[in-house]
């Protein structure tokens, strides 16, 4: 019955979300305000409503139900439970229905919100986000319903992909779809700022909460993604420009972005049908993302279902959806314009400068993306566009960027003074070169590997950018902390008086400049080696020792493994245990790689075990790949930093503040 | 005028992939053409020889097939490789894909065999370096153990004679 029950659920949430578009724009259309209230009551229900299907999928997955085709597809009964769980959006239906519940969840965050926004402005967000949700309810019920029964019920699943039975992958997908989906709420914000011509301060401080909340998913999901990809597919790479990769950095390229245009528009009201332009893009490359991954039309390793009546779907959705709200943006957006002048040495021109960059970058990801579907949509045959494409585009796009934080710290708003900012710069940007003079070069004393002259050129200069960024970050809190101190105000409070908006900035330039460090000594110094070994037998690389101990048979829940003992020492001295796996799925008929990683801050070593060279003898032979990663941790720590920065800049006052402008102060607050 | 440029490259967009979707998404190009064959070791079919690797056809042009006894697209291009095998003297190595021995041997007694040398890929190991989405799949392997060439699904007269054939002919072969 909880199928049906949940099947249920979902077509009453369409009727809900129906509901929450219709009568609102009625409302709007006859200047009814109760027909406009019903917006938020109706998108509490939807939420109720998807959130009791979700259960319902969730529990047929508990109950190992396997007369639910989805759980027959995803799930087998040996399966642990906290995948049994996670694999609820392991596959194409469950994703949706989490995508759904997202998209619901976040209106309901609006609805809960918006207490203190214009009523007009707030039921046409709310209308907005009920259509987008009719769209996704609409292609569930119709081409995916995850609640299909299955006749003769099978005695056994199919078991999970194993390459998703990972902990990554348990909280991976949500975190993502947690970005994909909050640009929505910007998406909602800039349609409704058209539709009634309204785009004020006011506006732009309600925007950017969301914005920047949308933005911290999504980097914390794409270091997920990343760091998953690390250690379950074997290859010890952290990105592959991978299709469905690029579907989930081009939103967040696009959504850095209207972070930095937003702040523009708030402080000097200027760049609105920009800011505006660049919420729907960020939206609609999310929508894009979507099309790409489900549809089929690129294949990638993560491609887990193709099916062309699916993409004639999202395609048409696509169309209706980013259709409208551009052509609504071609009519409306002349009237935003503005006639204030923008200065191009100035704190908004740097920030404009840094949109340019970005967008040109996500341009530049979007074209390799879909370059091989235009030669096949010619007819001129297929091809794929590979990482050096990419890396040629992208790294020297964002060089610039690493400068533009500096020189943004100490930049004022309205008009710069070049030479100011030269002084305040001369100390960071010494200090940078002495160290990334230095640096690399002790790197490779550390630990020797070759490494050619231009590389070593790419990571002093690659560490340059990184360490000038760090140094800056810090400056525009430590300017408005000289600023309080030379008032007189004591440490302590001049630290609290900083907002934490400047705290979120800085924490996230930070996370910028570290995830840079990480990338230059990774792919500069980062090596790897194919060795066959016997038990017993050692490898050297980059004055490591792996000694290779030998494989035994392991057997895990839902799998036989290989696992091979591997012992690393560094001058005669023991440094890891590593035990590479082999894991084969019966379910699935599939092997997997399970790599050992011994991780370090400044290095990880990465094993990753190959096949014996004899399969008759596990005991003879096997090849091993081993790798040495310098500071491949601070690629994901950076994206950590970012992630808390995102959260800390949330939390900053005057959005609550702007929120409470209408209500009395209360007395306490007049202190401060 | 400049407020119409966003929804003009939408719909050019929307336009290319309607066309996108026409397009048959297993037809995709290998990231492995141009680099070397990945290695295996594996035990030909009942266990003789006891272990075969790609080193054992370098410096001859060879043809790689993978296959299974279980697989419908296998049966459509059978009679292709049995007249490359015969008539055209092509070397062709099969891996039976993820199959056991009896069954592949049952299947080769029934329709004959083209194959210099019959390799059992039981685990579908080989399969999953060499990037196999689904049998059938045929890679052209140079003399120097370079991949030149995959095809996708069935082998066609149409991609030999247009793709396959002018390899061989490079290297020396017909």
């Amino acid at each position: 019955m909880t199928p049906e029950l949940g099947h249920f659920a979902l077509i009453l949430a369409l009727i809900a979300a129906l509901a929450q578009t219709l009568v609102p724009a009625w409302g709007l259309w006859k200047g009814n305000a109760r027909a406009q209230a019903v917006a938020s009551s109706a998108a509490q229900v939807q939420f109720l409503l998807i959130a009791v299907s979700f259960a319902a999928l969730t529990w047929a997955f508990i109950q190992k139900d396997f007369s639910v085709a989805y759980v027959a597809d995803n799930s087998h009964s040996k399966l642990p439970l906290v995948y049994r769980i996670s694999a609820v959006w392991g596959a194409h239906e469950g994703s949706l229905l989490l995508w759904g519940l997202m998209l619901s969840g976040w209106t309901l965050a609006v609805s809960l919100f918006n207490r203190r926004l214009p009523a007009e402005l707030s039921a046409t967000a709310i209308a907005v986000l009920g259509a987008v949700s009719t769209g996704f309810l609409l292609f569930m019920l119709i081409t995916s319903n995850p609640f299909e029964r299955i006749y003769p019920v099978p005695l056994e699943g199919r078991d999970l992909n194993p390459l998703l039975q990972d902990p990554g992958l348990i909280i991976h997908p949500p975190m993502l779809y947690m970005g994909y989906v909050g640009f929505s709420v910007a998406f909602a914000y800039a349609i409704a700022a058209l539709i009634t011509g309204k785009l004020d301060a006011a506006w732009v401080r309600w925007t950017r909460p969301w914005t920047t909340a949308a933005w911290a998913f999504l980097t914390m999901g794409i270091t997920l993604g990343s760091w998953w990809a690390y250690n379950e597919l074997g290859w010890g790479g952290w990105w592959f420009w991978d299709p469905v990769e690029n579907a989930s950095f081009m939103p967040w390229l696009a959504g850095t972005a209207l972070i930095h245009s937003l702040a523009v528009t708030e402080k000097r009201g200027l760049l609105k049908s920009w800011t505006v332009l660049l919420a729907i893009l960020a939206f609609a490359l999310s929508l894009l993302g979507t099309f790409l991954v489900r549809s089929g039309v690129l294949v990638s390793v993560h491609a887990f279902a193709s099916d062309p009546a699916r993409g004639v779907f999202i395609l048409g959705f696509l169309a209706v959806v980013i259709g409208s709200a551009l052509s609504l943006y071609a009519w409306r957006a002349p009237k935003l314009a503005t006639d204030g002048e923008l200065r191009l040495y100035s704190r908004e021109g740097l920030l404009l400068l840094n949109n340019v960059f970005l967008v040109t970058a996500c341009f530049g990801v979007l074209l390799g993306t879909l370059y091989p579907l235009v030669v096949d949509a010619l007819a001129l045959g297929k091809i794929s566009v590979g990482p050096p494409y990419f890396n040629a585009i992208f790294f020297p796009l964002i060089a610039p960027l690493f400068v533009l934080v500096a020189v943004g710290a100490v930049t004022p708003w309205k008009k710069g003074e070049w030479r100011s900012a030269l002084r305040r710069l001369r100390g960071p940007a010494l200090l940078a070169l002495a160290v990334a003079l230095v640096l690399p070069g002790l790197a490779l004393w550390l630990a020797p590997v070759s490494a050619s002259f231009g590389s070593k050129l790419t990571v002093t200069v690659a560490t340059w950018l990184a360490l000038f960024t760090l140094g800056s970050a810090g400056l525009e809190v430590w300017q408005r902390l000289r600023a309080k101190r030379q008032h007189g105000v004591g440490t302590a409070v001049a630290l609290a008086s900083v907002p934490a908006g400047a705290w979120g900035m800085t924490l996230s330039h930070l996370g910028l400049g570290l995830w840079m460090l990480g990338v230059a000594y990774v792919t500069g110094y980062g090596v790897e080696r194919d060795v066959r070994l016997s038990p017993g037998a050692s490898a050297e690389l980059a004055g490591y020792e792996f000694a290779f101990e030998g494989v035994r048979e392991s057997q895990g829940p839902n799998f036989t493994a290989d696992a091979a003992h591997v012992t690393v020492t560094r001058a005669g001295r023991p440094v890891a245990d590593l035990a590479p796996e082999k894991r084969f799925y019966p379910s699935q008929r599939s092997v997997m790689t399970e790599s050992g990683v011994d991780a370090r801050l400044h290095r990880d070593l990465y094993v990753a075990l190959g096949e014996p060279l004899d399969p008759q003898n596990p005991n003879g032979d096997w090849s091993l790949r081993l790798y040495y990663k310098p500071a491949i941790r601070l690629v994901w720590l950076g994206g950590v930093l970012m992630f808390f920065g995102g959260l800390i800049a949330l939390s900053d006052r005057r959005y609550r503040l702007g929120a409470r402008a209408a209500a009395p102060l209360p007395a306490a607050s007049l202190v401060a | 005028m400049k407020y119409l440029v966003p929804i003009v490259v939408l719909l050019g967009l929307i336009a290319l992939f309607a066309v996108g979707l026409t397009r048959d998404p297993r037809e995709v190009p290998s990231p492995l053409v141009g680099k070397p064959a990945p290695a295996f070791a594996l035990p030909g079919l009942g266990g003789t020889p006891a272990q075969l690797t790609p080193a054992d056809w370098r410096g001859r042009t060879v043809l790689v097939n993978y296959f299974a006894s279980w697989c419908a697209g296998c049966r459509v291009e059978h009679p292709l490789l049995m007249q490359l095998a015969r008539e055209q003297g092509v070397e062709i190595v099969g891996l039976a894909y993820k199959d056991t021995d009896a069954d592949t041997q049952a299947w080769l007694d029934r329709h004959g065999n083209p194959y210099r040398s019959v390799i059992a890929d039981t685990a579908g190991s080989a399969g999953l370096d060499w990037g196999v989405y689904g049998v059938p799949e045929t890679f052209v392997v140079g003399p120097d153990g370079t991949i030149l060439y995959k095809q996708i699904g069935p082998m066609t007269p149409e991609a030999w004679e247009t793709k396959i054939r002018p390899l061989l002919a490079g290297t020396g072969k017909s």
